[in-house]
C-alpha cells in the first residue's frame, strides 16, 4: 500500500506545528497560532486513521473522542492558578503513552522476527513495517524503542511527582532518599546494563527492569528538587516528553513523530535554559536539587521589619504618581490577581502610572504571573519583564511586592556569600517606598533571609495578599 | 533630673530655650521643668501657659541656676551666668567654643558640663538637634520678608489696569540651609530667583527649589562639600575673581540680593563690593545674613539698616531668628528636647552623658573637669562622598568597527566549530548506521534546529501558553499508538488503546487550556 497521501498530510501538519510555535512570539499572533496547532493535529490524526493506522479505526475514533471529552471538561474547569499542576499532569500522560507504545513495538518485533518470508509478506500495518527491516535496522530499532521507553518512564513518574508538588499533595521541599544521587546514578547504570543486555538478546526482562529503574529515577529526581525550581522542572519534563516522542518516532519510522518530538524537545530545552539563566544557575545544579553550598556566612542583617497598616499604604498610593507592582507566587496562592487588577484599574483611573514587573521565574511555571494577570484582565502592555523595568525603579514612587521574596532579594547583588548571589533580581529597593505584602515573617522558597524587608524605605504589609489588597480598595479616593 | 531655662539677658534677644510644648515632652522623659518668670514673654509664651504645662515658674534667674541640674539657654552665657554654674551642672546652649575660649575655660573651672548646640555634628541622625539649621531656616525666610518690607515694589510680576509691574529679581548668594530657605520663600512670593554657590553639587537643590543656578564657567577642580562636612571651603583667588566678575554683571539687574555665604571658623568672604552696590538701581535691597562675621557686602554695618547715597538699602541685622521669636523658640526648644532625649536613653529622668556617642561627644565642649573641644572627627562619615560619575567611554568609529569585527569573528569561529563538530558526529553516525536511519536522522536534526530557531522568538509572557501548546503537540505520540492498534495481539491492542485514550485527553485538554489562556491576553 502506498501512503503518499499520508506523507503529504504529515508535511502540511509539520509546517503547521512549526507555525504554531513560531506564532507565539506575540500575544495577537498567538491566538492564530493555536488554531494552526489544532488543525495540524487534526490533520495528522485523520491522515493516520485514513492511511497506515486504519486498523480498528472505529475503536480509535471512539477512544480519541472519549479522551477528548474528558480533556475538554478538565480544561474548562481548571482554575488559572492550577495551571502548573494541569500541565504537569498532562505531561505524565504523554510519558506513559510513550512507554506503552514502546512496549508495543517490542511485542510486535518479537512476533514478527520468527516469521518466515511468506508470513511476513502477509502482514499489514505496523507489523509490515517491522517485517521489512534488515538485522542492522532491527538493532537500531531496539536502541530507539529502549530510549523511548526510558525517557517516557522518567517523564511519567517525574510529572506525577511534579504534579503532586505543585498541587500541594507532596511536600514541596527537596527530599532525597538516603544515598541521594548515588541511587539515581545506580538506576541509570542499571538501565545502561539493560540496554546492552536488551541489544544483544531482545528479551523482555531487561526492558521491564529498565522501565522500573527509569520510573524510580523520575520519582527520585523530581522529589529532590525544591518548589522554587518547579518552572525549570516543568519545562524540562516538557522537553523530555518531546524527546520520548522523537525516539518512538524513530522506532516506528514515522517522520512526523520525529519532527514534532524534536520541536517539543528543543523548545522545552530552551525554556529550561532561559529559566536557569534567569536564576543565574546552571541546569545541572537545578537538576541535582537544592542550592549549592555557600562559601561563607551570610551577611548580617541589621535593622527590623517595620509593619504598616492599610491606611498607610493607601495614603502613599494616593500620593504616588508612579507605581510598580511585583507579583510572586504568593499572589497566585492567595488568588489575589482579581484584587490586584482592581487596584490597578483604580490607580490608572486616577491617572497614575501603574506597571507590573515580572521576574522570569516568578511563580511555579514559566510566565505564570503573566497568565494570572491576563486572567484578571490586566492589559499586557503594562506588564513588563525584569530587564525592561529594572532601570525605572529609582524614578518610581511606590513599589508593591505581592507575595514574592527571592526575586526581590537584594542579597543577590550585595552579599557574595548568599546562596542566590549573582541571580538577577528586580531592584525594588531603589524605589522611593516599598510595600511588601506578605503572610508572615518567614523566608522564601530558598529559605534565606531577605534584607529588603529590613531596608529603611520598606514597610511590611502583613496578611493574606487578597485580603490586604481588598482592604486597600475602598481607601483609594 | 531638673531642667530649667532662665530669661535671655542678651540685648534684644526674644527667644527662649523652653516652650510649654517642649516642657511636656521633657516631662515624658522623666525630667522636672523649671523656668524663670517672664522668660517666654517676648516669644509669646506666658507664665500661666508654662504652669499649665506643669512647669515650675521661679522668680529669678539665680533661683533657676540654683535649683536645676541642666540649664537650657539660647545665647552663649555671659561671664556672670557662667560663674553661677556649679560642679556637675550641665549647660545646653549655643556656645561657639572656638570664639569663646575664655568662657570655655571658665566653665571648665566651674566644673560644669557644656553641650554646645552649635557643635552638633552634621550627620543624618543628629539633624533633629541641628539648631544651626533650624535657626538658619528662619533667618533665610525672614531675610526675604525683611527685604520685601524695605523694597518698594511687588515681588511678583502683574499686569493690572493701572499698568504692568515687572517681577522682582532676587539673587541669593550661598545655598546653605538659609540660602535654600530664602530661595523657597522668594520663589513662592513670585520673584525671579537666581542663586549662586561655590559647591556645584548644590545646583540640583537650587533648581529643585525653583531658582536658577548661576553657572560659573571655571575650569578649577570643583569643591566637594562632603570633605568639609557639607560646608563651603575657601576658594582660590582666581576663582574669587571669576565669581566677582559674574556678580558685577548681575548687579545692575538685581532688585534684591540676599547673601548667606559663610565659611566655618572664618570671617565672611566679601562677595558684594562697593562698586557692585553703586551699580545697583535705587530702591534695591541687600540683606546680609553674614553681617555677624563682617558681612558679605563691603558696606554692611552690623546690626543696622543703612541706605547708601544711591538709594540702596543694606540690612545688616544679626538677630533674624529672634525677630521671629515664637517660631524660633518652638524649633530651638524642640532641638534641645531631642538632645535631652539622646542624653536620657532610658527615659527615666537620669542623664547618661555617653561620650562614646558621636553626636553627644561632638557637641560636648567641656565635661567632667576637662575641655573636650575640639572633638575628634565623627566615626561615621557625615555625608556620602560624591561618587565620580563614570562616563561610558565614547568609542571612536574605528574602535567600534574593530569591536564589531572582533565580535563577528568570534561568533563565526564558535559557529563554525559547532557546525564542524556536529557535522563530524553525523558523518561518524552515517558510517555505521544504515541509510534508512540516516533519513530519519536528518529529519530529526533539522527539526531540532527549527525548534531552536523558532522558540528563541517566543515572548517571555507567553511561556506558559507555549508549554501548554507544546504539551498538546507532544500528544502526537498518538500516531504511534494508532499505527499499532490495528496490528497484533490483544496485549498490543490494549496498550495502544490506552495510549490513544490518554493522548486524546491531552490533545483536547492542551489546546483548550491554551486557547483559554490566550483569550485572556488583551491590550489596554
Amino acid at each position: 500500500m502506498d501512503y503518499g497521501f499520508t506523507t503529504a498530510a504529515y508535511v502540511v501538519a509539520a509546517v503547521l506545528f512549526i507555525l504554531s510555535l513560531g506564532g507565539l512570539s506575540g500575544q495577537e499572533s498567538a491566538k492564530r497560532a493555536v488554531w494552526y496547532g489544532i488543525v495540524g493535529m487534526a490533520l495528522a490524526v485523520l491522515a493516520t486513521l485514513a492511511g497506515p493506522g486504519s486498523g480498528l479505526w472505529p475503536l480509535s475514533v471512539l477512544l480519541v473522542l472519549a479522551g477528548g471529552v474528558i480533556g475538554w471538561i478538565v480544561a474548562q474547569r481548571v482554575q488559572m492558578t492550577e495551571m502548573p499542576q494541569l500541565v504537569a499532569a498532562m505531561h505524565s500522560l504523554v510519558g506513559l503513552a510513550a512507554v506503552f507504545v514502546g512496549f508495543n513495538a517490542h511485542f510486535e518485533l518479537g512476533r514478527v522476527l520468527p516469521m518466515d518470508e511468506a508470513a511476513r509478506e502477509a502482514l499489514t500495518g505496523f507489523a509490515a513495517v517491522l517485517a521489512h527491516k534488515s538485522p542492522v535496522e532491527v538493532n537500531i530499532l531496539r536502541i530507539e524503542l529502549f530510549l523511548g521507553v526510558f525517557i517516557g518512564a522518567v517523564t511519567f513518574t517525574g510529572s506525577v511527582i511534579a504534579f503532586g508538588k505543585l498541587a500541594g499533595r507532596v511536600t514541596s521541599k527537596a527530599e532525597k532518599l538516603p544515598g541521594g544521587h548515588v541511587l539515581n546514578a545506580g538506576a541509570a547504570a542499571l538501565s545502561a546494563i539493560c540496554l546492552v543486555w536488551y541489544f544483544n538478546t531482545g528479551g523482555f526482562l531487561p526492558l521491564v527492569l529498565m522501565t522500573l529503574a527509569a520510573l524510580f529515577i523520575g520519582y527520585h529526581l523530581i522529589m529532590g528538587i525544591g518548589g522554587a525550581d518547579m518552572p525549570v522542572v516543568v519545562s524540562m519534563l516538557n522537553s523530555y516528553s518531546g524527546w520520548a516522542a522523537a525516539a518512538i518516532g524513530f522506532s516506528l519510522s514515522n517522520d512526523l513523530l520525529i519532527v514534532v518530538g524534536a520541536l517539543v524537545g528543543s523548545s522545552g530545552a530552551i525554556l529550561s535554559y532561559i529559566m536557569c539563566k534567569a536564576m543565574n544557575r546552571s541546569f545541572i545544579s537545578v537538576i541535582l536539587g537544592g542550592f549549592g553550598n555557600t562559601t561563607g556566612p551570610a551577611m548580617e542583617i541589621a535593622g527590623e521589619q517595620i509593619a504598616i497598616d492599610a491606611e498607610g499604604v493607601a495614603a502613599a498610593l494616593n500620593d504616588a504618581d508612579s507605581v510598580i507592582i511585583v507579583p510572586g507566587y504568593g499572589m497566585a496562592v492567595a488568588q489575589a490577581q482579581q484584587s490586584v487588577a482592581e487596584l490597578t484599574r483604580k490607580l490608572r483611573a486616577k491617572g497614575k502610572e501603574v506597571r507590573f514587573g515580572i521576574h522570569p521565574v516568578a511563580g511555579r511555571l514559566p510566565g505564570h504571573m503573566n497568565v494570572l494577570l491576563a486572567e484578571a484582565k490586566v492589559p499586557y502592555d503594562i506588564v513588563l519583564e525584569m530587564d525592561e523595568i529594572n532601570d525605572d525603579f529609582p524614578s518610581t514612587d511606590v513599589a508593591i511586592v505581592i507575595g514574592s521574596n527571592d526575586i526581590v532579594n537584594p542579597a543577590a547583588q550585595e552579599d557574595p556569600n548568599s546562596p542566590i548571589a549573582g541571580m538577577p533580581v528586580l531592584e525594588v529597593w531603589k524605589a522611593k517606598q516599598v510595600f511588601v505584602s506578605k503572610r508572615g515573617q518567614g523566608t522564601g522558597y530558598s529559605g534565606i533571609e531577605n534584607p529588603l524587608f529590613y531596608k529603611e524605605n520598606t514597610r511590611m504589609f502583613y496578611g493574606d495578599a487578597k485580603k490586604s489588597v481588598d482592604s486597600l480598595l475602598p481607601m483609594l479616593d | 533630673m531638673k531642667i530649667g531655662a532662665p530669661k535671655e539677658i542678651f540685648e534684644g534677644e526674644n527667644r527662649v530655650a523652653m516652650t510649654p510644648d517642649s516642657a511636656l515632652q521633657l516631662q515624658k522623659l522623666g525630667h522636672e521643668c523649671f523656668i524663670e518668670a517672664g522668660a517666654g514673654a517676648k516669644a509669646g509664651f506666658s507664665d500661666a501657659a508654662y504652669e499649665a504645662a506643669g512647669v515650675k515658674v521661679l522668680k529669678t534667674a539665680a533661683a533657676v541656676f540654683k535649683e536645676v541640674d541642666v540649664v537650657a539657654k539660647v545665647r552663649p552665657p555671659t561671664e556672670a551666668e557662667t560663674k553661677r554654674l556649679g560642679t556637675g551642672q550641665t549647660l545646653i546652649s549655643f556656645f561657639y567654643p572656638a570664639q569663646n575660649k575664655e568662657l570655655l575655660e571658665l566653665a571648665n573651672k566651674q566644673g560644669a558640663t557644656v553641650v554646645a548646640m552649635d557643635m552638633v555634628p552634621r550627620i543624618s541622625r543628629a539633624q533633629k538637634m541641628d539648631a544651626l539649621s533650624s535657626m538658619a531656616n528662619i533667618a533665610g525666610y525672614r531675610a526675604v520678608i525683611e527685604a520685601g518690607s524695605n523694597f518698594g515694589r511687588f515681588f511678583t510680576g502683574q499686569v493690572t489696569a493701572a499698568g504692568k509691574v515687572p517681577p522682582a529679581k532676587v539673587l541669593i548668594i550661598g545655598a546653605g540651609v538659609a540660602g535654600l530657605a530664602a530661595i523657597g520663600t522668594s520663589t513662592s512670593l513670585g520673584a525671579i530667583t537666581y542663586a549662586f554657590d561655590v559647591r556645584p553639587e548644590v545646583a540640583e537643590q537650587i533648581e529643585s527649589m525653583g531658582a536658577e543656578f548661576v553657572y560659573l564657567d571655571f575650569a578649577e577642580q570643583t569643591q566637594d562639600g562632603a570633605a568639609t562636612g557639607g560646608y563651603a571651603a575657601p576658594s582660590s583667588p582666581e576663582f574669587r575673581e571669576a565669581q566677582l566678575k559674574k556678580f558685577r554683571e548681575l548687579a545692575p539687574e538685581m532688585d534684591i540680593v540676599i547673601s548667606t555665604a559663610l565659611i566655618p571658623g572664618r570671617d565672611a568672604p566679601v562677595l558684594w563690593t562697593k562698586d557692585m552696590v553703586e551699580a545697583m538701581k535705587p530702591g534695591s535691597v541687600i540683606v546680609d545674613l553674614a553681617a555677624e562675621r563682617g558681612g558679605n557686602c563691603e558696606l554692611t554695618v552690623k546690626d543696622e539698616k543703612i541706605v547708601t547715597p544711591n538709594g540702596v538699602t543694606i540690612v545688616g541685622y544679626t538677630d533674624f531668628p529672634s525677630r521671629m521669636a515664637a517660631q524660633a523658640s518652638t524649633l530651638y526648644s524642640t532641638n534641645i528636647r531631642h538632645m535631652m532625649t539622646d542624653l536620657t536613653p532610658a527615659k527615666d529622668g537620669v542623664v547618661n552623658h555617653n561620650m562614646e556617642d558621636d553626636v553627644i561627644r561632638g557637641a560636648t565642649v567641656t565635661h567632667a573637669g576637662a575641655i573636650t573641644f575640639p572633638p575628634p572627627p565623627p566615626k561615621i562619615q557625615a555625608i556620602a562622598a560624591q561618587k565620580p560619575k563614570e562616563k561610558a567611554k565614547e568609542l571612536t568609529p574605528e574602535e567600534r568597527r574593530a569591536a564589531e569585527v572582533a565580535a563577528f569573528k568570534a561568533q563565526t569561529r564558535s559557529q563554525v566549530t559547532l557546525l564542524g563538530v556536529g557535522g563530524a558526529l553525523i558523518l561518524l553516525a552515517g558510517l555505521f548506521a544504515p541509510a534508512s536511519f540516516m533519513q530519519h536522522f536528518i529529519v530529526f536534526v533539522l527539526a531540532v534546529f527549527v525548534g531552536f530557531q523558532v522558540i528563541w522568538n517566543v515572548s517571555h509572557s507567553l511561556h506558559t501558553p507555549l508549554m501548554a501548546v507544546t504539551n498538546a503537540i507532544s500528544s502526537i505520540i498518538i500516531l504511534g499508538a494508532l499505527l499499532q492498534i490495528g496490528s497484533g495481539s490483544f496485549l498490543v491492542i490494549l496498550l495502544a488503546a490506552l495510549s490513544v485514550f490518554m493522548a486524546g485527553i491531552n490533545i483536547f485538554g492542551g489546546f483548550m487550556v491554551t486557547r483559554r489562556m490566550l483569550a485572556m491576553f488583551q491590550k489596554s
